[in-house]
């Protein structure tokens, strides 16, 4: 009993060094020092950061380049927002897709953009010297108020302006910083004059969320624009008239010195292309029941969306 | 070090001791949470338990299962719960912590009837007491303080892991864990986690009295005779003569 407990606790402390040590060489960027040569050639070296739809968004614009004669290598999973976009300025990787609003909060914490062309123009100017984003395209992963499809015709409401009808008292479900956020419980009071209350459900958006909204326990649910759940069960996503939720535009942020015109009009055509409905569709089925690859997801909608 | 303090500075801050947030409130709620955890555990456990300890059978059984159930990650549980029932109330929780609370609970129950020395049983039987009495007026006297033992490990357990129920919207200290992590408040998190802990001490030296006080004085007394023979005030006034050990 106490040698099991000990080796257990032996293997918790190997596992919470094996984490620190992985964390100082991603932070340090000297997981992709080896790649520097590479990213001084003409390869294109796409990333992408550690969930699906990332994964998904680096195999299109990948296999696009590929497909019109660019070289180009692959760093999916690279983590969070901090430790790729490090790893874009030491030149591990050069291009990554990336969203509006959350790119110009990372470089420019004050800004008060919301509208895509507003955050889309803010961060051209807020980006480092030598990295540019190109055109964006008009699929969002955004946070969005979404109701029941019951709800929605019962009240006549398909936008948040719409709410100020609903007489019934109205709660949120969303995670817990929503109480406090501006785009959350104090925005919808202010931007629509609102007045709703929060039920914090801490998964972002996810099964718990969807349930919650499901079955009535709240009227209102925050859940990521191209989430499938939301096709899958008939949510009705408000409109946002007023812009109280940052624009989340898909964009490729790029190292100026690859941004050849070929790159950039591969890319532009890509981002032309490319709807948030398509993001739920390919979403739904990485997460669903076939959990489809994101390369091979990429290259069915490459086939569907022929960039030439 | 500036971390505690600006943890007891958000515990003593009067801001965090009024409203529905406040911290008597979800104090409050932690408690009620715990103790309807605890008398569900105890309302399974406890007969089966002393089934098991009394008549020696599915002893390997229940130590099979209730370690099983150890084993079971509770958050895991809360959330499958949720999302199988559509519950998002206190009833998931509630249903994975009582799974937690039951193996201790039972293993009190039954060590503890386990451990009572054959003798008495076998004087009980020979004088006649049918098996009920057998079991209140000698097993369960003698077995208490380990079957309050078991209860007390359950407590605590109950006390700390009902934090991560707060992963749905339901109340107790958890939520100063949850809403504190979802806003990078450290001090709210850590101030609450202060507080778990100080309920799980409070909790733990109750039940260490009440261990103590429900040994029966005739147990008490032979003790008392066996370690220390000077102190005869003592257990000449708990113990009747005839049932101390003669040395």
């Amino acid at each position: 009993m106490f040698a099991s407990k000990k080796s257990r606790i032996a293997a918790g402390v190997l596992a919470a060094g094996a984490l620190v040590a992985l964390s100082a060489c991603s932070s340090s960027g000297g997981a992709f020092s080896s790649d520097k040569a590479s990213s001084s050639s003409d390869t294109v070296t796409v990333g992408s950061a550690a969930f699906g739809e990332s994964e998904i968004l680096m195999q299109i614009y990948g296999q696009a380049l590929a497909a019109n004669g660019v070289k180009v290598a692959y760093k999916p999973s690279i983590g969070q927002r901090d430790v790729y976009l490090k790893a874009l300025q030491d030149g591990s990787i050069d291009l990554i897709p990336e969203y509006s609003g959350n790119l110009l909060q990372f470089y420019d914490k004050s800004s008060t953009a919301t509208s895509s062309e507003d955050v889309f123009t803010a961060l051209g100017k807020a980006l480092p010297k030598g990295y540019e984003v190109l055109d964006q395209s008009e699929a969002q992963d955004a946070d969005s108020y979404n109701v029941t499809k019951d709800f929605s015709e019962k009240w006549g409401v398909t936008s948040l302006d719409d709410l100020k009808k609903v007489t019934d008292p109205l709660t949120v479900g969303a995670n817990p910083e929503f109480a406090t956020r501006p785009y959350g419980i104090p925005g919808l009071k202010s931007a629509y004059g609102v007045t709703a209350t929060l039920k914090p459900i801490s998964d972002s958006g996810g099964p718990l969320t969807v349930a919650a909204l499901k079955n009535g326990d709240v009227q209102l649910a925050d859940i990521y624009t191209t989430t499938p759940a939301i096709k899958d069960n008939g949510f009705v996503t408000l409109k946002d008239p007023k812009n109280l939720i940052a624009a989340q535009n898909i964009v490729p942020l790029i190292n100026s010195s690859k941004a050849s015109d070929k790159v950039k009009d591969v890319l532009d055509k890509v981002s032309k292309e490319l709807t948030t409905s398509d993001l739920i569709d390919l979403n739904g089925e990485n997460q669903g029941s076939s959990k489809t690859q994101p390369d091979v997801l990429a290259k069915k909608w490459l086939q569907d969306h022929p960039i030439k | 070090m500036t971390d505690i303090l600006a943890a007891f500075g958000w515990i003593f801050d009067p801001v965090n001791w009024s409203g529905p947030n406040g911290i008597p409130i979800r104090l409050g709620e932690h408690i009620v949470y715990s103790l309807l955890t605890l008398l569900l555990a105890a309302i399974i456990a406890l007969p089966i338990g002393f089934a098991i300890g009394h008549s020696g059978r599915f002893r390997g059984l229940a130590v099979g299962v209730s370690g099983a159930l150890r084993a079971l990650p509770t958050l895991g549980l809360v959330v499958y719960l949720a999302l199988i029932t559509t519950n998002l109330t206190i009833v998931p929780p509630l249903i994975a912590l009582t799974i937690l609370a039951i193996p201790p609970i039972l293993a009190g129950a039954y060590s503890g009837l386990e451990s009572v020395d054959r003798a008495p049983i076998d004087a009980a039987r020979a004088i006649g007491m049918t098996g009920w009495q057998v079991f209140t007026k000698v097993e369960l006297p003698l077995a208490l303080p380990l079957v309050i033992g078991g209860i007390r490990s359950g407590a605590l357990q109950v006390i700390a892991t009902w934090t991560v129920a707060a992963i749905l919207p339901v109340g107790g200290l958890g939520r100063f864990l949850f809403d504190g992590i979802a806003v990078q408040n450290y001090p709210e998190m850590l101030g609450g986690s202060i507080i778990v802990v100080a309920l799980a001490l409070v909790s733990d030296g109750l039940f260490a009295i009440t261990q103590r006080l429900v040994v029966p004085r005739g147990v008490l007394a032979g003790r008392v005779r066996d370690t220390s023979e000077g102190d005869g005030r003592r257990s000449g006034r708990t113990a009747p003569a005839e049932s101390a050990p003669t040395t």
